[in-house]
């Protein structure tokens, strides 16, 4: 059996990026998430893997190098935290255009502006609906443990190359900074640009040989027609990746009069919620979304109809309950508590807020 | 005495090849203005790839501005990057592929303003890359706006009075700045508006490419160009222009080698 | 089982590290735990606390507002968490700079003299360790082997030789601890 051990998630998610066999991180230091860009400068994963880690001088340059390493067919990554992932989007919306599949990591704090370094979850528009320009969808897992810190390195990497697309992990400075028993993946090896071609295709500018036509990595047509052709081949892809690769977790669901939706941290808080619930006799249950984009829309459609009521539990104004709404279609009460700044919800005021917005008013 | 030199009408008749395509450019109408520089360009740094045999090792980055379609005139491996951010995404390729040969072709809007930082940071860490810098002076894929190096007193849509110095700065000579960054290990400036200093300037891109095989670190080759569109010239009067002008600003000739 | 404490006091007096060792030493044990420190510039000769949670099941909510123990080391957090403790349960500090005592009547009370008996090892490394073994002592959430082993776990190989002084300010903890106020049932006492 593996060893458990205790490691910060942003430090398992640096780890495990060695281990999935990645080609290079480059990142720009933000709290709540500069311990992935030292962990791996600490490391030195170019003597273990040869795996490349660089700091750029912004998350702009970070970003692109990000953009010009994965669309040489590698597998990159990059790491911040909400300021950082604004300046990212320019780069983030140009990699979703050109089909650059990477992994970015959005470690979550406060906003708007410079906010604070305290955890949020204030991102999940731009995660999920855009940030950058254009119509385009990052694949965007949101882990809620530091295992799946680890877990879904590996996974986005698989996600973003079946795709060729973006793929975001949506943490947030909770499960960045908390320390959790985890047991690491193996250490698979890089792949080779032999078996890059064998897995995902020659479409990345590896150096035209005479054997292919020049692989040209570009988002931009000018010609309205081809890039309107381009814009649904986009949109069929996302549509393959909605009916694919939506992902969720049910906590007592099955008998639950009440469910709470949450992800992330707010799932966790969610997870007492419920047993504070359950001893005062509320059937409580919690839907977790692992994909936020492709959102698990029908389960929650399904509940619609058997439960009396839905609150989204978010670190926010009010973000996912727009898509749990959507989902709901009108079929049953949907509310949304959600503390904002930095500040966490304790599990009791959930409780209430729960009690006083679907319950009293029944 | 008349042998040395050849009449058109001798030299076709004796079927010598005096001129050839490059390979690596491809058969397509270039979307350049006639006059413009960068067909030039283009042609003497895919000569240099064909020349040094390097072209299924070679990747370049196209720039946002004129050359952005760049991609679709070279026949290698291309990327296309955001404006500014070329130097970026060269050392991503650079990076993860360190034995290849890797290339910028960027405008003095791209790498002087929006991708300042990009330039002189991928300068300073040394990147083992080659930068090739078009300076016309002036924006001219949107039409004419002022440029980072747009000369003191030169009329553009964006200083239709010409450019103040107290107000808009002054142009700036960004290849001088890189020169003095250790990382940088050959800076220089050349032009493309008559034959002998084509020659000169493939001669520096050649040397440039020779130091990214060496692995001595980033070279930087500035080209001053014209933009006969943009200036609201004839190309004759352009290139006419450049050399009353441009040149006494951003003097030819190697700043560090 | 399931064990919920805050550490707090200044950054720089061990919170952190005693937090992460009961932590390391609580996965030797195969229990759950969970880490969750204050993070930011505030930790700069400010606060600095660690919410660990040592448990037989799943941990939900690493953060919590409410806590079986409070692990107590300057004033300021004496006044941030005194009423953070649950009703029958443990506040242990540290006295050294403590001016406002605690007041509440519905919890156990204890000391330990951290700094004090540690200047009197010739190290002020280990005051946060002499806490430690206070704690153990009041409630004995992991055994002294798996301590040991935490303590191996936590610290980088270069401090190993840390670890026989680390484990004797632990005793030390242990044996100067002082009962202020009694609430403890009996059974729960090992």
């Amino acid at each position: 059996m593996k060893e458990a051990i205790l490691m910060k998630g942003n430090e398992a998610m640096a780890e495990a990026a060695i281990r999935a066999g990645a080609d290079a991180y480059f990142g720009y230091p933000i709290t709540p998430q500069s311990e992935v860009i030292e962990y791996l400068m600490h490391e030195e994963p170019q003597k273990r893997t040869g795996m490349v880690v660089l700091q750029a001088e912004s998350e702009l340059a970070a970003i692109n190098m990000v953009y010009g390493a994965g669309a040489c067919g590698k597998r990159v990554m990059t790491s911040s935290s909400s300021p950082g992932i604004s300046l990212k989007s320019e780069g983030i919306s140009y990699m979703a255009g050109s089909e650059i599949p990477c992994l970015i990591v959005n470690v979550m704090r406060g906003g708007p502006g410079l906010g604070t370094i305290q955890p949020g979850q204030s991102d999940y528009f731009q995660a999920t609906k855009g940030g950058g320009h254009g119509d385009y969808r990052l694949i965007v897992l949101a882990p809620s443990t530091v295992q799946e810190m680890a877990d879904f390195v590996d996974l986005s990497f698989k996600l973003a190359f079946k795709y060729r697309n973006p793929a975001m992990i949506l943490s947030d400075g909770a499960i960045g900074q908390m320390m959790e028993k985890v047991y690491l993946p193996e250490q698979k090896e890089r792949l080779s640009n032999e078996k890059i071609i064998e897995l995902y295709g020659d479409w990345a500018t590896t150096g035209k040989t005479a054997n292919r036509e020049r692989n040209i990595i570009t988002s931009l047509d000018l010609k309205p027609e081809r890039q309107e052709i381009h814009n649904i081949h986009l949109q069929e892809k996302y549509k393959m990746i909605e009916e694919n690769e939506t992902r969720y977790e049910e906590i007592r669901c099955e008998d639950a009069e009440y469910i709470m939706v949450a992800f992330g941290t707010s799932a966790r808080l969610c997870q007492k919620v419920i047993q504070l619930g359950r001893e005062k006799g509320l059937k409580l249950g919690l839907l977790r979304p692992i994909t936020l984009w492709p959102f698990p829309k029908k389960p929650i459609t399904d509940y619609a109809e058997k439960v009396k009521g839905f609150l989204s539990v978010e670190m926010n104004a009010g973000q996912m309950v727009e898509d749990i709404l959507l989902a709901v279609e009108g079929k049953a009460p949907v509310e949304h508590y959600g503390r904002m700044g930095g500040m966490i919800a304790s599990p009791s005021e959930i409780l209430q807020a729960l009690e006083e917005k679907l319950i009293s008013n029944n | 005495m008349t042998t040395s030199v050849l009449t058109p009408e001798e030299i076709i008749k004796k079927g010598k090849v005096v001129f050839k395509k490059t390979k690596l450019i491809n058969d397509v109408p270039l979307s350049y203005c006639p006059g413009c520089g960068h067909g030039v360009a283009h042609r003497i740094l895919m000569e240099v790839v064909e020349e040094m045999g390097i072209w299924e090792d070679t990747i370049g980055v196209a720039p946002v501005g004129c050359s952005v379609l760049a991609y679709d005139f070279m026949n290698i491996d291309m990327q296309q990057a955001a404006h500014g951010r070329a130097p970026a995404v060269a050392t991503g390729i650079k990076r993860v592929y360190p034995e290849k040969y890797v290339f910028t072709y960027q405008g003095d809007g791209d790498l002087a303003a929006i991708g300042t930082a990009e330039t002189i940071h991928a300068c300073n860490r040394g990147e083992n890359i080659v930068i090739i810098f078009i300076n016309n002076g002036i924006y001219g894929m949107t039409g004419g706006q002022m440029a980072p190096t747009t000369l003191e007193g030169m009329r553009s849509s964006t200083s239709p009075y010409g450019r103040m110095v107290q107000t808009m700065g002054y142009p700036i000579k960004i290849t001088e700045m890189v020169a003095m960054l250790p990382g940088v290990a050959y800076a220089t400036r050349q032009a493309v508006h008559e034959a002998k200093y084509v020659r000169k300037a493939k001669n520096a891109i050649k040397k440039a490419f020779e130091n990214q095989r060496d692995k001595k670190g980033t070279s930087i080759i500035e080209i001053v160009s014209n933009c006969n569109s943009g200036w609201k010239l004839s190309p004759v009067e352009a290139n006419k222009w450049l050399d009353e002008n441009m040149l006494d600003y951003f003097p030819l000739g190697d700043i560090k080698k | 089982m399931t064990e919920e404490i805050i550490i707090a006091g200044f950054g720089g007096q061990g919170v952190l590290s005693m937090g992460k060792i009961l932590a390391y030493s609580g996965i030797m044990e195969n229990k759950e735990v969970s880490w969750m420190p204050s993070y930011g510039p505030e930790m700069r000769g400010g606060t600095a606390n660690v919410i660990v949670i040592i448990s037989d099941e799943r941990i939900s909510s690493p953060i919590l507002n409410e806590f079986d123990t409070a692990i107590i080391l300057n004033q300021q957090s004496m006044d941030k968490f005194e009423n953070t403790v649950k009703p029958g349960g443990l506040l242990l500090y540290d006295p050294n700079g403590i001016t406002n005592h605690p007041k509440r009547k519905d919890i156990t009370i204890a000391t330990i003299e951290g700094a004090k008996e540690s200047s009197i090892l010739k190290t002020n490394k280990t005051a946060n360790m002499i806490v430690l073994g206070a704690f153990l002592k009041l409630h004995p959430v992991v055994k002294m082997v798996n301590v040991h082993k935490g303590l191996e776990k936590s610290l980088p190989q270069r401090h190993h030789h840390m670890i026989p002084i680390n484990e004797k300010a632990i005793t030390i903890g242990m044996e100067k601890l002082k009962i202020i106020q009694d609430l403890r049932k009996v059974a729960t006492m090992n």
